[in-house]
């Protein structure tokens, strides 16, 4: 069968040259759509209409923002360190845009040549890849501040490297539970491992998909973790100084970041390009061979790719991680900022011990499955479902007691306030008594 | 192909390397050496470490070398440099030290260049290959690590921890 075949060298250079600028231009199109479509769900959510007037529904206006950047005036602040002002827009932009290459966007593609792999760059360190290049993300944030002179920019700038460096750290700590399960860091591999196992890993690994969110939100800086450019606070941070295609840049590589962020969200957790129940379209490399799984005796059965198979499987990877770009914005216009000390005890105080309690938990749990020989598949997923539920209910409960989120301790209940306000006797908004506080209300403040 | 990456890769290492001392503003420093990091990271990566090399820009480009960006701009040191630079006999004594390394590992490339590389490497660099299909990149390295070493690594994370608390206690005000 000739479409079953490994690309020659020469045609993996040429399906590899094609795949880069494919998926380039398409993430950079979905970055301009996505500012459209933020400024467009958050006009939604606030009730009213948001850009609707160049072109229709307002599709031209990204192009109309690019030729606005593109004209205006660069400006450049005279006491600023010229090299570094430049650089930092630079540096914030380049791993954004390469992190990308790793994930795998749809099944395999069979063409006349041999079957084309539909990822850019299929290497054996997969997410490591994209943990070490989203980790340099911060220089350029953190030069761009500095390099400003500028006090609102260099805190913006702190700022960033202090809570990027903090939740790395719990990110990191929730993908380890995906390995785990995966048994390997490549994308690929995680992919089929959600396939054979018939069921998402969200299901089995429910706590560490929460992690993962929430980390993956303070990675790129967006609300409620946007303490880097928090415009109440500090105009706008890190970027105050920086103009037209400069300030782009840094626009450019927050979105990138907010779709490789949905992307992994889709691809570790919700299957990747994986689509539900159907078996079909479950293939992977298997010694040099393209499969479909195993038979009751262990042997691979063969793979059969077709065309429709990578469109649908393409489908549904971009369904998936639309829905996660839409979560995002959903977020930001729903969510208010937190204060900095709470970003920081969220990070270190909350998800760090927790997550590390999580690992040994599901650790714990896969060894003694792997003890009793439970095989690895759908009642291997639902026993470690069982368990992981139990405990994010756990977790949720524990956590929101408005002892994290609410600032002031203690005061976030309604319930608790109404109760503190009788005490004191003060009338709600009703004007009503209420009802315990005549008999406990402070004779001096009535 | 191979070669040619190599070379540019080691003049980045090296031109970073001689940045890092030569430079007078901190900030530069801290970036050339990030570019000898990356560029030594992308060294692994010929070698076919891709662990190795993830691992590098993870924790110290991405994570050690932040952390010292972090703390040159809060002490601010970028705009007064000179007091720190000192002459005179420290600086004698490390130019003696850098000459006399250099010297042995000149020597030591020497002694590799007469007697050649093992004679089984190639057959380790075939069990290494077939060792990352099995296990893949992480395991190789893993699997050891947690097996014969796991006390040394255990140890090293213990003087890691002893090392936080250390820096916690001397940064603790006393009252």
């Amino acid at each position: 069968m000739h479409e079953m075949q490994q690309l020659s060298t020469f045609w993996f250079w040429v399906a590899g040259a094609a795949k880069v600028i494919g998926v380039f231009t398409v993430v950079m199109l979905a970055v301009a759509y996505m500012t459209l479509a933020e400024r467009r769900v958050s006009g939604f959510i606030q009730d009213r209409l948001g850009p609707n007037r160049v072109g229709p529904f307002g599709l031209l206006q990204p192009i109309a923002d690019a030729v606005k950047n593109l004209i205006k005036e660069e400006t450049m602040p005279g006491t600023s360190s010229k090299f570094y002002f430049v650089l930092g827009p630079m540096l914030a932009i380049m791993p954004a845009v390469v992190t990308f290459a790793v994930i795998p966007i749809a099944a395999p593609l069979p063409t006349p040549v041999g079957t084309v792999d539909m990822i850019v760059a299929d290497v054996p360190i997969g997410i490591l890849y994209i943990l070490a290049l989203s980790s340099l993300a911060v220089y350029g944030i953190v030069l761009a501040g500095w390099a400003s002179n500028n006090k609102y920019a260099f805190l913006g700038g702190l700022r960033a490297s202090a809570q990027m460096i903090s939740y790395e750290v719990a990110l990191g700590l929730s993908v380890i539970a995906v390995l785990l399960l995966a048994g390997n860091v490549t994308l690929t591999e995680m992919v089929w491992q959600q396939q054979q196992m018939k069921l998402w890993f969200v299901f089995p690994l429910s706590l560490a998909f929460i992690f993962f969110v929430i980390s993956a939100l303070a990675e790129t800086n967006r609300l409620p973790f946007d303490m880097p450019e928090a415009e109440s606070e500090l105009i706008t941070g890190y970027h105050t100084e920086y103009s037209a295609m400069k300030f782009s840049m840094f626009f450019i590589a927050e979105y990138s970041h907010v779709l490789t962020a949905s992307a992994l969200m889709a691809t570790l957790f919700f299957g990747g390009w994986d689509i539900p129940v159907w078996t079909g379209d479950d293939m992977f490399w298997h010694e040099g061979a393209l499969i479909r799984g195993f038979d009751e005796a262990g042997a691979p059965i063969a793979a059969t790719p077709s065309v429709l198979i990578t469109l649908l499987t393409l489908g549904a990877f971009s369904a998936k991680t639309a829905f996660f770009v839409l979560l995002y914005i959903w977020i930001r216009w729903t969510l208010p900022r937190f204060r900095y000390d709470q970003v920081m005890h969220l990070g270190w105080k909350v998800l760090l011990p927790a997550a590390l309690g999580y690992i040994v938990l599901i650790a714990g749990t896969m060894l003694v499955l792997d003890q009793l020989g439970v095989p690895f598949g759908l009642r291997y997923g639902l026993i470690l479902t069982g368990v992981s539920g139990v405990t994010t209910v756990a977790f949720l409960f524990f956590v929101d007691r408005d002892r994290v989120i609410s600032g002031a301790h203690g005061q976030g209940s309604v319930a608790r306030i109404r109760a503190r306000a009788a005490a004191a006797g003060i009338r709600d908004a009703h004007g009503a008594q209420a009802a315990p506080a005549t008999a406990r209300s402070n004779p001096a403040s009535s | 192909m191979i070669e040619v990456l190599f070379v540019l890769f080691a003049v980045v290492a090296l031109g970073g390397a001689f940045g890092v001392v030569i430079s007078k503003s901190p900030v530069a420093s801290l970036l050339f050496m990030v570019a000898t990091l990356a560029s030594v990271a992308g060294i692994y990566v010929l070698f076919e470490a891709h662990f190795l090399a993830a691992i590098q820009v993870l924790v110290y480009a991405g994570a050690i070398m932040v952390l010292f960006l972090f703390v040159i701009m809060l002490l601010n040191l970028g705009h007064d440099y000179r007091a720190d630079l000192r002459f005179g006999l420290w600086s004698l004594l490390a130019f003696v030290v850098a000459g006399l390394t250099a010297g042995v590992l000149a020597q030591g490339f020497m002694d590799v260049g007469d007697t050649g590389f093992r004679e089984d490497g190639a057959a380790i660099a075939a069990a290494l290959d077939e060792a990352a299909r099995e296990e893949g990149v992480a395991g190789v390295i893993a699997e050891p690590l947690f097996t014969d070493y796991v006390v040394a690594f255990e140890l090293m994370g213990l003087l890691l921890l002893v090392a936080i608390v250390a820096a916690v206690v001397l940064a603790k005000p006393r009252n």
